[in-house]
This record gives C-alpha cells, structure tokens and sequence, in this order.
C-alpha cells in the first residue's frame, strides 16, 4: 500500500429513537505492519499499526482501543452505543508513524 | 478435418466436468459473510478509492473519467461482464484493466497507472461493481478466437516443476483440499477482489500470477498476451455465472 491512513468507512444510522441501541460500524484502510516482518532485502519492516483509537458520541466517550500488533490489515471494528441525544459520532485514531485520521457522522435522535 | 474433431473433442465436456460453480461455494462460511456484507468487505474500500478516482480531473487534458462518461451507474453497466473483449480501437483482446489504462492515456493523456496501483484497482473494482449480478457474457469467435484457442491451450498445458496444468486442480481435482484450502473450479467472477493472504485487493492477474507461482512455474508479466489469453477463456469458461466483484478471497 503506498499511503499510510488514505480511507476509513464509518456507518452510524442516520436517525434513530432516544434511548435506541444503535450500532457503529467502522472500516479503515491501515496496513498494520506488525514490526516482525521484513522486506526482500531483509531490512526489517518497521512496525506501523493504528494503536490508539477513539470513539465519541455527542462529546462523551463511548468507546477507547489500545490495539495491538495482531490485527490484520485494514481493520473492522463494530459496537454498540445507546442513542441519547442527536450530535456526531466522532472517531479518531493514530498511528505509529504519527498520522491521525478522524472521521465523523451524524445522528438524529427523536 | 482432423484438426477439427481434435478440437471439438477438447471443447467436448469430459467426464469429470461439473456444472460451473463460483469460487465463492468453496470459501468458509466467514468469508461467505464478509463479502456479502457491504460495508464489512474490504475491498469496498478500495471500490471507494475507485469512486474518487472516477471524478477526479487529471492528465494533461485535466479531464475525469465522469466527464466523458458521466455517471458509472449508467454508463458502465454490464461493461465487465463483457470483458475481456476485442477493442476495435487498440486493435486486441482487452481486460477491464488494460480498457481504463488506454482511456486514461488517450482521453486524459496522463501516465498509464502502473499493474496493482491501488487507484488503478479502484477504478477496476468500481466499474466491475456496476456489473453486479449480471452473467458473464464475452465473446471467443471472430477475431479473438486465436487468442481464446492459446487461452484454452495455456490452461491445459503442463508448466512448471510440478508439471501442472490449471485443469489439473482445477477440473479435476475441485472441491478436494489442497493444504487447508478447498481447490476451486478457478472461476474468475469475484475479481478485483479482497485476498486474505495480500491483506489487499487485487487483479485476477495477481492471482493467476499467485497460481504459475504454486506449480513452480515462471511467471508471465503483468499485462502479458498470455494472461490475456487465459483470462479470455476463463470468461468463457465462466459463462453465464454472475459476476460477484468486489469479492472476498482466502
């Protein structure tokens, strides 16, 4: 892959009923190099994963990951949150090589 | 009249030829789930690398694919499911990749995108999605017979140390294990897909290339006539079964 953190997908439903548990789905694009690879040459690899990530609902957090080096490229991640009032779900994320990426989507709660 | 029963007695279903199947029936159950999942199939992000790249103006004629084409939903319906195909304008048998790279240096006159470029497999997996569902449907006779007949010869002819012939596997000895991998019948529906094994999507050139590398044979170039050939007959031989890209692969 030639760029670090390029795209991620994050799906939250557009509306849902106050107190409605709702599920937020989250698709990036990393290479998570695990630090134990090497190249053709031999040369080690270093290591690169996304080891922090972040997920806030309406300002408050609803979800924290330390990850670790066994993940696979291009991670998923899937939870459950409560809808408690309409505002943003908000993700952030950074990696080893210091590249962050947030990603953001809004939610109508009635 | 010899050299015709010889080839009608190839193109003749042998006995152990069973009815087509997608390569999709011979992956677990988890995989089987990921690409029916389209926000959870990985190659999806890659598909949306292809929906910017659509849009986006570049080359020396600081063009985008959408100017000429407009929408891909339209304009680019079915278009997989008929390559590859004879391109009156190249003068050969095309693959989807190689009818993007022409457009992009005609039409937008910027450099030919090297094979695998994640942008080049975008656009690939972006188009090829517009064809969804729909049968394989390429045409061998007229002026691509001679490289249909080198398709087919190609997949029957022994390479490599192993001194394998794709029809070994993969007519033969399909749905058997090979390891801890059920064998396909190497139908080329899901491609550009998502392989587990690249953590990446990829052509069905990076795959067939992935096969001459098992068998302990040298592999052809990307973009070679001899990849061409075998997609060519693969098509063929995957007539009528849907297209499935962007798929999921082990």
């Amino acid at each position: 892959m030639s760029d670090t953190v390029t795209l991620g997908r994050l799906r939250v439903p557009p509306r849902a009923q106050r107190g409605e548990v709702i599920e937020v789905r989250l698709l990036l694009q990393h290479p998570m190099e695990n630090g134990f690879r090497r190249d053709t040459l031999g040369r080690s690899v270093p290591r690169n994963i996304i080891h922090r990530l972040v997920a806030r609902y309406d300002g408050r957090e609803v979800l924290r990951a330390e990850l670790g080096t066994g993940m696979a490229a291009n991670p998923y991640f899937a939870f459950f949150t409560r809808a408690t009032a309409s505002g943003e779900v908000v993700i952030e994320w950074e990696d080893d090589l210091g590249v962050k990426g947030r990603l953001t989507a809004p939610i109508e709660v009635s | 009249m010899r050299a015709l029963a010889l080839s009608l007695a190839l193109l003749a279903a042998p006995a152990w030829a069973q009815a087509p199947r997608s390569g999709l029936d011979y992956q677990g159950e988890d995989i089987r789930r990921l690409q029916a999942d389209d926000f959870a199939n990985p190659a999806m992000l890659w598909v949306e690398r292809g929906a910017a790249a659509w849009k986006r103006k570049q080359g020396a004629a600081n063009t985008s694919c959408a100017d000429c084409h407009g929408a891909a939903e339209q304009s680019m319906r079915g278009v997989a499911a008929r390559l590859p195909g004879w391109d009156k304008r190249l003068g050969r048998v095309s693959t989807l990749d190689t009818r993007i790279n022409a457009c992009i240096v005609r039409e937008q006159r910027a450099p030919e995108p090297p094979p695998e470029a994640d942008d080049a497999i975008g656009l690939q997996a972006y188009v090829a999605l517009q064809s969804r569902g729909m049968p394989l449907q390429v045409e061998v006779d007229g002026v691509a017979q001679p490289l249909f007949e080198r398709g087919r010869d190609l997949y029957n002819q022994r390479i490599g140390q192993m001194n394998l012939a794709c029809t070994h596997c993969h007519d033969q000895q399909a749905g058997k294990l090979l390891l801890v991998e059920k064998i396909s019948q190497g139908q080329p529906t899901a491609w550009p897909a998502y392989r587990m094994e690249w953590q990446a999507a990829g052509s069905l050139e990076r795959r067939l290339r992935a096969c001459f590398l098992g068998v302990r044979a040298e592999m052809p170039a990307y973009r070679s006539e001899d990849l061409v050939a075998l997609q060519l007959f693969l098509a063929q031989r995957a007539q009528g079964l849907a297209l499935e890209a962007p798929g999921v692969r082990r």
